[in-house]
């Protein structure tokens, strides 16, 4: 059975970047099969209703893979269910009579473009220097011709489910973005397919990485915020790989120097 | 090298950390990156912690009485003698183990900057913390007690004294004199709880640190570090009771 929900919202508003923003308070009563996007759907509807701003925020499945969504909901990111993006998310989590804080993802990595919506691309950044494999176009090869042992490929399913939704640096203490590169750089270095390019990735994911993003400290928070409950086995994994790569000389016996 | 070329379009984000310097040579580039200072604060960790263990232990002979516990003082000096010449031993745990401090230091001061930068607006509702805990929040509180004790300790037990009678060599009067004190013993403690709260942190923080992951031992990672570090804290806490209750004196 359906139950109504009243509940006080205290979002943050923030017009554009260079504005101050603030704590709004707004009510609303909503059903408990709702998401919470659905919540804030309700919200901006009766905003528009009465011929003010919608709160701006990014969505786009509601399926909870795409990535899109995601925004501290009482100081933590993605709410409280654990392995739940925001859209994922419902209203039943919720008491009746309660006051919600929604705030957006902070971090230098994520500038803030409006209300709850913030600008992610620092992500794109570190995918560009190294979170792929080259191969050859043509016909797909077949299969099976690469042996992969289960566990290995287990493994690197569990950190492809990244779907690079920031809530790791929005939780984390020091804004670092370390699970989603460690996730990232493990899906393909642990994999036969990922070799190639592996030191060299390694390197580079890393150290971009490290221009927009803290610190790790071992807190562990960004495998509770994750909604995909990635590991932060997958950090030690990195950590473990850097060593590896600033250790390693590609530059084979017999080969010339370079330049 | 790649992330230099690569054109960066829309909003963007400040960046909050030099880029490394891959024409440097590698243990240089390995100091200019995050993870490689991390690494290097996880190394110079274990150093310590082997000095802090040792110590300990070292210290128990406190229980054996004035002359086991002065003859353990004065063994030290004369480590390895007469393989090596007097001291030199000494001498060079000495440096190795200032360079740790240095290291482990310098590296934590440099990445608290670099995480203070890369959350400008912090949150402004409160957070909600899940997993971090006391020990991990607290690790650079904990850090400058035990650096500010450190210096107390060595003037105190090594350097001048600090007030009780300090006679050089008598290491057994020095350190009950010390710590009949209440506030030297007040001290002792409060410094010694930080640092098995430092420990707790650091020892399960080492491993993901160092990469040391493995699923036949990673459920108790932490029962280590809460062991390892509770068994100094706990050992290093009886001297000052023991000397309170005047079971030492």
């Amino acid at each position: 059975m359906t139950n109504m929900l009243n509940l006080t919202l205290k979002v943050w508003r923030q017009a554009g970047p260079d504005q101050p923003g603030r704590f709004e308070e707004y009510t609303t009563t909503v059903a408990d099969d709702a998401s919470f996007l659905e919540m804030l759907d309700y919200v901006n509807e009766d905003l528009i209703a009465h011929d003010q701003e919608p709160i701006a925020f990014d969505h786009d499945c509601r399926e909870g893979i795409c990535g899109s969504c995601g925004v501290m909901i009482d100081g933590q990111a993605h709410g409280p269910q654990k392995g739940t993006a925001t859209c994922q998310l419902h209203m039943r989590k919720f008491a009746d009579g309660s006051h919600i804080t929604v705030e957006p993802w902070r971090a230098a990595g994520f500038p803030l473009i409006r209300d709850l919506s913030v600008d992610r691309s620092a992500f794109d950044r570190i995918i560009e220097s190294g979170g792929y494999i080259s191969v050859s176009t043509g016909a797909a090869p077949e299969a099976n011709m690469i042996p992969v042992p289960k566990d290995v490929a287990d493994a690197a399913m569990d950190a492809a489910a990244c779907i690079g939704c920031g809530a790791c640096v929005a939780a984390c203490p020091n804004s670092a973005a370390s699970l989603f590169t460690s996730a990232k750089m493990q899906q393909l270095n642990l994999l036969p397919q990922g070799q190639a390019e592996r030191w060299r990735r390694t390197e580079d994911m890393v150290e971009t990485m490290e221009e927009f993003f803290g610190s790790c400290t071992n807190h562990g928070e960004c495998q509770e915020a994750c909604p995909k409950e990635i590991p932060i086995d997958f950090i030690a994994m990195m950590n473990r790989d850097y060593l590896k790569a600033k250790f390693a000389n590609r530059r084979r016996g017999g080969q010339r120097k370079a330049g | 090298m790649p992330h230099a070329t690569v054109a960066r379009p829309g909003a963007e984000a400040p960046p909050v950390h030099k880029p490394v310097d891959r024409n440097a040579p590698w243990p240089v580039q390995f100091w200019q990156s995050a993870v490689g200072k991390k690494w290097l604060m996880a190394l110079s960790g274990v150093a310590l912690w082997g000095f802090v263990f040792v110590h300990m232990i070292g210290n128990l002979k406190l229980y054996l009485g004035e002359k086991d516990y002065n003859e353990y003082g004065e063994s030290l000096r004369t480590l390895l003698h007469p393989i090596m010449p007097n001291h030199v031993v000494l001498w060079i745990m000495r440096i190795g183990l200032i360079g740790a401090f240095v290291i482990h230091i310098v590296a934590a001061a440099s990445l608290t900057q670099m995480n203070r930068r890369s959350r400008p607006v912090g949150y402004q509702s409160t957070r909600d913390y899940i997993s971090a805990n006391f020990a991990s929040r607290s690790m650079r509180i904990t850090g400058v007690i035990i650096l500010a004790y450190l210096i107390f300790h060595l003037f105190d037990l090594s350097w001048t004294g600090t007030g009780a009678t300090y006679v050089r060599g008598d290491v057994y009067d020095n350190v009950v004199g010390s710590l009949q004190r209440p506030w030297s013993a007040a001290a002792y403690a409060i410094a010694n709880i930080a640092l098995g709260i430092h420990l707790f942190h650091g020892t399960w923080s080492m491993f993901q640190s160092m990469g040391l992951n493995n699923p036949r031992y990673n459920s108790i990672r932490r029962a280590i570090a809460f062991g390892m570090s509770t068994v100094v804290a706990v050992a290093n806490l009886t001297f000052p009771i023991l000397v309170a209750t005047k079971v030492v004196k």
